[in-house]
């Protein structure tokens, strides 16, 4: 296991704050997703070994949570409501659109390994739908031409912020 | 008589049926009591509660106090204390018994409740039960006729799932039959301390699996198998080969070791299918170690003895008895007993050894112990062989002191009962000086290098004791005739201790335990026909400073058998 020296200060620091020490598995699996992307067989073997579980006991966990990611992703993670306003309001052809821009399909990294594009259940933004979560940052009202857009710029790896989260 | 209230003994009125059980039952058990059956999955007596399948629900009432004054709130109408039902059920599994509770099991709403159940668990089960092995063991059958509602009204499609799943080199999963139970996690977990198991997916897809990369192939693996309520886990050896209704069921003892360990042994028609554990909760509980389930494979294993022979030709047995006779009558004589052979055999080993005034020696096998089922004696009966007096000591690894007086002349002849003496370190030279009887099952270099040899059956051939660690005396019973050509071992040593000037003591186990009964004071009161199926604890304290090879295992603490003996008595 490669993880950031913050990383590992961070997971020494948080595993204190349960009283028992299964309890932090949670908090650990998010941290090593933060650190690498995903998490590896290697990183739930080091997770269970760290709060003395046994692997499966972490396992069980991965798989439970949609969240969790246990292959890697591209190096923008776009994430396109689909839940009921988003949906009406065309978060399928906007999703669409992403695929088409970086030739990916749902779920996979996309050649280059720019993006991964996904569907994720309501992003709270119903008003401004649809909406649509470039890691942390929220876009709203992003039809298929917004789309493009944003994929032009992470394309030419110029920033898309928006300043909303 | 009326008995005086116990103070560890809660009074429960289960349907009506008024039983006082000890404090921390649950409601299952205490239904069982009273022989009500409070239908159940998850809930095993010797795992956790869970409480995850929900088949146990029933309905609880408890007495009614008044809540100012806590009094008793009592029904005019039958002059008894009121009982206030809660409106919802309850599961059996996880409800302990508390002082006066009421439960009822056979209302309407409990019935719609098990109903209910059932046809949730059965909404994504493959309705495969002509083809699954578990077909006459499932609870989930028995259940589904005892309780269920009997037609579907399931119309979607059902799961997808993995099927045939190998878990580990013996046990397979099927999971759209898994009914996610979680015995089997537990076991692991808690039993067997392999904590492989688990759901992932967890939700309308919940899969049984093992960790990637890791097997179920610890050495209890199969008792998952034994505790799965449903066809979900089969057993590599036991898959497809015969239907359970067909199988005659008899009890047996686990000859790996000294933990002996309760077993019943499944057979059709003389031939053994397989082995499971029979439930003592004073050795094995419900367990058992998986090595002990393939010792029936050595029935018909190859190298098994099936002829009498005398310097290596076929013979009858009489003139086999004569020529060992003539042999053993030469004097110097020596025999080797076994720590494998019952009770009764080695009484008659023992007597053997005294027509011919010979010694007696016994060969050690120790290994390592797991702390559980399997302990260090491999021997499963060295403390027989101390009570019926064959031993004074404890056998050692290698003869030897036999070794030395073949070398030095003084033994020209040696018994030997089913112990291959080239194994416990007698060399070639040493076993082609002197003449050897061999009584054994399998061919070895013993039975090879041996001017008679008398065939003998294996512990599913025969009827017979063995007394394990804690000095417990347990009875097996012949569950399948002996191969073609093999004599009973009672047979050959009462016949052979009768040729060599003894007195013939019969060759079957009761008349044998008539004179075992007269000669053996520990055994005074006992019988072969009245030892209970759970054994019957000896009086081991005699014994209690010699070194015994075992460690703590389930059950037994290393010294602690005189004690409980001496709390019996």
């Amino acid at each position: 296991m490669n993880l950031k020296a913050e990383t590992l200060s961070r997971i020494d620091e948080v595993i204190p704050h349960y009283p028992v020490k299964r309890s932090a598995a949670l908090p650990l699996l998010h941290l090593v997703q933060e650190d690498q992307g995903y998490v590896s067989s290697e990183a739930i073997e080091w997770i269970a070994e760290k709060l003395g579980l046994q692997p499966i006991n972490v396992y069980e966990l991965v798989t439970f949570y949609p969240m969790f990611r246990q292959k890697p992703i591209g190096r923008r993670h776009i994430k396109v409501c689909r839940t009921l306003s988003c949906a009406i309001m065309g978060g399928y052809r906007t999703c669409a659109e992403f695929q088409k821009q970086f030739e990916t399909r749902l779920g996979d990294v996309s050649p280059g390994g720019d993006v991964t594009v996904e569907f994720v259940e309501c992003l709270a933004s119903c008003g401004t739908a649809p909406v649509v979560m470039i890691d942390d940052e929220l876009h709203e009202r992003v039809d298929a031409a917004r789309a493009r857009e944003l994929s032009d710029k992470i394309k030419a790896g110029a920033p898309t912020d928006t300043g909303r989260r | 008589m009326i008995q005086p209230a116990s103070p560890d003994l809660i009074t429960v009125y289960i349907d009506g049926k008024e039983i006082a059980v000890p404090k921390g039952t649950n409601v299952i058990e205490a239904a069982k009591r009273v022989n009500v059956d409070v239908p159940h999955y998850c809930y095993h007596p010797k795992l956790t509660v869970v409480g995850n399948c929900r088949m146990c629900l029933v309905e609880m009432g408890l007495p009614a106090v008044d809540p100012a004054t806590k009094a008793p709130v009592m029904d005019p109408a039958t002059g008894k204390q009121k009982v206030n039902w809660m409106p919802r059920p309850t599961i059996g599994c996880a409800t302990n018994v508390s002082p006066g509770l009421h439960i009822r099991t056979t209302t309407q709403m409990v019935k719609d409740c098990r109903e209910g159940v059932m046809e949730f668990l059965l909404i994504n089960h493959p309705l495969d039960c002509p083809i699954c092995d578990q077909a006459g063991e499932c609870k989930l059958q028995e259940q589904s006729a005892g309780y269920g509602r009997g037609y579907s009204r399931f119309v979607e499609k059902k799961n997808v799932k993995p099927k045939r799943t190998l878990l580990g080199p013996r046990v397979m999963l099927d999971d759209e039959r898994c009914i996610l139970c979680s015995r089997c996690i537990r076991f692991s977990k808690e039993v067997a301390k392999d904590d492989v198991l688990g759901f992932i997916d967890r939700g309308s897809y919940s899969t049984l699996t093992c960790y990637p990369g890791r097997k179920l192939e610890n050495n209890y693996s199969l008792n998952t198998v034994d505790i799965c309520p449903v066809g979900a886990l089969t057993s590599t050896d036991f898959r497809f080969k015969m239907r359970v209704w067909f199988l005659k069921q008899t009890n047996s003892i686990d000859t790996e070791s000294s933990a002996g360990a309760n077993t019943v042994v499944w057979s059709r028609e003389g031939v053994v299918y397989r082995v499971t554990p029979r439930q003592n909760d004073a050795v094995n509980d419900t367990w058992m170690a998986d090595s002990g389930r393939v010792l029936y494979k050595e029935i018909r294993a190859a190298g098994r003895l099936d002829s009498v022979r005398v310097e290596g030709s076929e013979s009858a047995l009489e003139f086999a008895l004569g020529a060992a006779a003539a042999i053993l009558g030469k004097g110097g004589a020596a025999v080797v007993g076994s720590g494998r052979s019952t009770v009764e055999e080695q009484f008659l080993t023992r007597k053997l050894a005294e027509a011919l005034k010979a010694k007696a020696s016994l060969v050690s096998r120790v290994g390592e112990g797991d702390g559980l089922l399997v302990t260090a004696d491999r021997n499963p009966n060295v403390r027989g062989a101390l009570v019926t007096g064959l031993a004074a000591e404890l056998p050692s690894a290698t003869l030897g002191t036999l070794a030395e007086q073949i070398d030095s002349g003084a033994v020209t002849s040696v018994v030997s009962v089913g112990e291959d003496l080239a194994a416990a370190g007698l060399s070639e030279a040493q076993m082609a000086k002197i003449s050897i009887i061999y009584l054994g099952t399998h061919a070895n270099a013993t039975s090879r290098a041996a001017r008679v040899v008398f065939p003998t059956l294996t512990v599913f051939e025969k009827h017979g004791t063995l007394v394990n660690q804690q000095f417990r005396i347990q009875r097996f019973a012949k569950a399948v005739p002996g191969v073609a050509g093999a004599v009973d071992d009672l047979t050959v040593l009462s016949r052979l201790v009768s040729a060599c000037g003894g007195a013939y003591l019969g060759s079957d186990v009761g008349t044998v335990w008539t004179a075992l009964s007269a000669e053996v004071p520990a055994l005074a009161a006992i019988r072969y026909s009245n030892i209970p199926d759970t054994g019957l604890l000896l009086d081991g304290s005699p014994w209690a400073a010699l070194p015994f090879a075992e460690g703590a295992s389930l059950h037994y603490k290393p010294g602690s058998a005189p004690q409980e003996a001496a709390a019996r008595g």
